[in-house]
């Protein structure tokens, strides 16, 4: 029974869809909430995409990597570099190890101190990176192992700061779902007051073509597909003008940071294309439950 | 096939209809007349289901009307032609679209195009109407659009609520005319009207019945005309 209403709900019927007056408030009403509610709807699956994005690079390129640094007096300093390589080098779960070259220090604190910033003069400790293999670095074991053996040795696995931003970042993705779902939300909810408001209105016609022997179906129908079509076109055009301001936004860069990755990249500008749809689907339901409704009330 | 049992119709503290008996037997032709507020429009509407009786058994076609749903009702309702007093039409649908309504609502769009439909048109004399929007007829072409509307799907029984009462007296006649028509063609016909001059007029064009409603109840009017 259901799947029958479903396919006469989804069937066009030119002459079913004349029943119903083709103007009304309603009809603006539809088209702008539905537009509206796309153009946010597309600024947050960007926000949620780039926030995932985010998420899964800096778990990936922080969770590999650990930084040994060697602070220690300028004459100790080499010796404790070799002893602390001699440890790494037979821990379990570290890939490789080196130690930075005097030019990458250099380039490291450019930012801070400028480019002839000199190194050799300044007390600056020795940077070893480490890159993690199987089967994981345990940095515990490694902790007590370098403080036996290299007191001026201190491991950072970078978890520290890692995880915070890791969590910001997936706390960041799950709003940009939540806003998504809240967006269709408010879109059902808007298109069942538009969609009550126009049954009402039309109470009149609906008992005239009850009288002359309609059934539910076929004047669910026509507000149904009425309002599928304008959410459909509404939030199409939506779509279009909030895809526009993505693109519009300054592309992705390290000076930037987060705020100029805010795009879509790759398949992922395919995916605004499914909100019209999304937008269709919750007006179809929204308007079948309302028609439903508010023909046994009428009946 | 139009059978009322012990029908009652209670409307706020009062009771409109009361233990009405009757049965509109196929091919007959009743006048249901009445005083203004008598309830002949509730009777009416009781007859096609737009009404629930409070109490009795209302059967059409042999179907008990309390027991069909909505789908069901909307199935008998297309066996039922009406022709209401205000003719309710769709405001924004041409002459011919709201003749055609019912070919819709049944799923029978396709016929619209028919000449069955110019032929219904000429017969209820729009022919060169059809074009026209509802409110641009006069109260007579209303009347007979609606009346073209109510027998398109070919109904068993039509039903006319006061259909000469917008209309003068020529107009009538030549509604009367059509209503006739109908009946010798084998369909059941209940006028409700307050019009004696027309139920006078039919006494020489067809052998009617003459129901009156008075005091709640279903009298049978003197003679048969």
């Amino acid at each position: 029974m259901i799947k029958d209403d479903l396919r006469a709900l989804l069937q066009r019927d030119r002459s079913a869809d004349r029943v119903v007056p083709p103007t009304g408030y309603t009809a603006q009403l539809t088209l702008f909430v539905s537009g509206a509610m796309a153009f946010l709807a597309v600024f947050a699956l960007a926000l949620s995409l780039a926030s995932g994005r985010l998420a899964d690079r800096w778990a990936s390129e922080l969770a590999g990597a650990a930084t040994l640094r060697i602070n220690a007096p300028a004459d100790q300093r080499a010796a404790q570099t070799e002893a602390a390589l001699a440890v790494l080098s037979q821990t379990p779960g570290v890939a490789s190890a080196r130690a930075l070259t005097t030019e990458e220090q250099v380039a490291l604190l450019a930012p801070w101190f400028g480019p002839d910033l000199p190194l050799d003069s300044l007390p600056v400790p020795q940077l070893i990176e480490i890159v993690e293999g199987e089967p994981g670095l345990d940095a515990t074991g490694l902790r007590l192992r370098l403080g036996a053996e290299v007191p001026g040795a201190v491991l950072d696995d970078h978890s520290r700061w890692r995880e915070p931003l890791v969590e910001a970042a997936v706390s960041l993705r799950r709003l940009g779902w939540i806003s998504i779902l809240l967006i269709g939300g408010a879109t059902a909810a808007m298109i069942t007051l538009a969609a009550n408001a126009s049954l009402a209105a039309n109470a009149q016609i609906i008992e005239v073509l009850r009288q002359i022997g309609a059934r539910d179906r076929f004047i669910a129908g026509a507000f149904v597909r009425r309002f599928t079509l304008r959410a459909l076109f509404g939030a199409a055009v939506g779509t279009l003008f909030g895809m526009s301001g993505v693109l519009l936004l300054p592309e992705a860069s390290d000076a930037g940071g987060f705020l100029t990755g805010l795009g879509f990249q790759g398949i992922g500008w395919l995916l605004p294309a499914l909100i019209p749809l999304l937008g269709a689907a919750v007006a179809f339901v929204a308007t079948w439950a309302a028609a439903r409704r508010k023909l046994k009330e009428l009946s | 096939m139009i059978e009322l049992e012990n029908l009652s119709y209670s409307y706020g503290d009062g009771e409109l209809l009361s233990d009405v008996t009757l049965q509109l037997q196929p091919g007959s032709f009743h006048f249901l007349t009445g005083p203004s507020g008598a309830g002949k429009t509730t009777f009416l509407k009781l007859c096609y289901g737009a009404l629930q009786a409070s109490a009795g058994r209302l059967s059409v076609f042999g179907d008990d009307v309390a027991r069909q749903d909505r789908d069901q009702m909307a199935l008998l309702r297309r066996r039922v032609g009406v022709v209401h007093q205000d003719c309710r039409f769709l405001d924004h649908l041409t002459v011919a679209e709201n003749v055609a309504l019912p070919l819709m609502v049944s799923g029978r769009a396709a016929e619209t195009e028919d000449a069955n439909l110019g032929e219904l048109l000429d017969w209820v004399g729009l022919g060169t109407r059809r074009d026209a929007y509802p409110p641009e007829l006069s109260g007579g072409e209303r009347q007979r659009a609606a009346l073209a509307r109510a027998v398109i799907l070919s109904p068993d029984v039509v039903l006319a609520d006061e259909p000469t009462g917008n209309v003068d007296w020529e107009m009538s006649q030549r509604l009367l005319r059509l209503l006739v028509e109908l009946n010798r063609m084998g369909k059941t016909v209940l006028i409700a009207t307050h019009d004696l001059s027309l139920i006078r007029a039919a006494k020489s064009q067809v052998q009617a019945r003459v129901l009156r409603i008075s005091q709640h109840g279903l009298q049978l009017a003197g003679a048969d005309l």
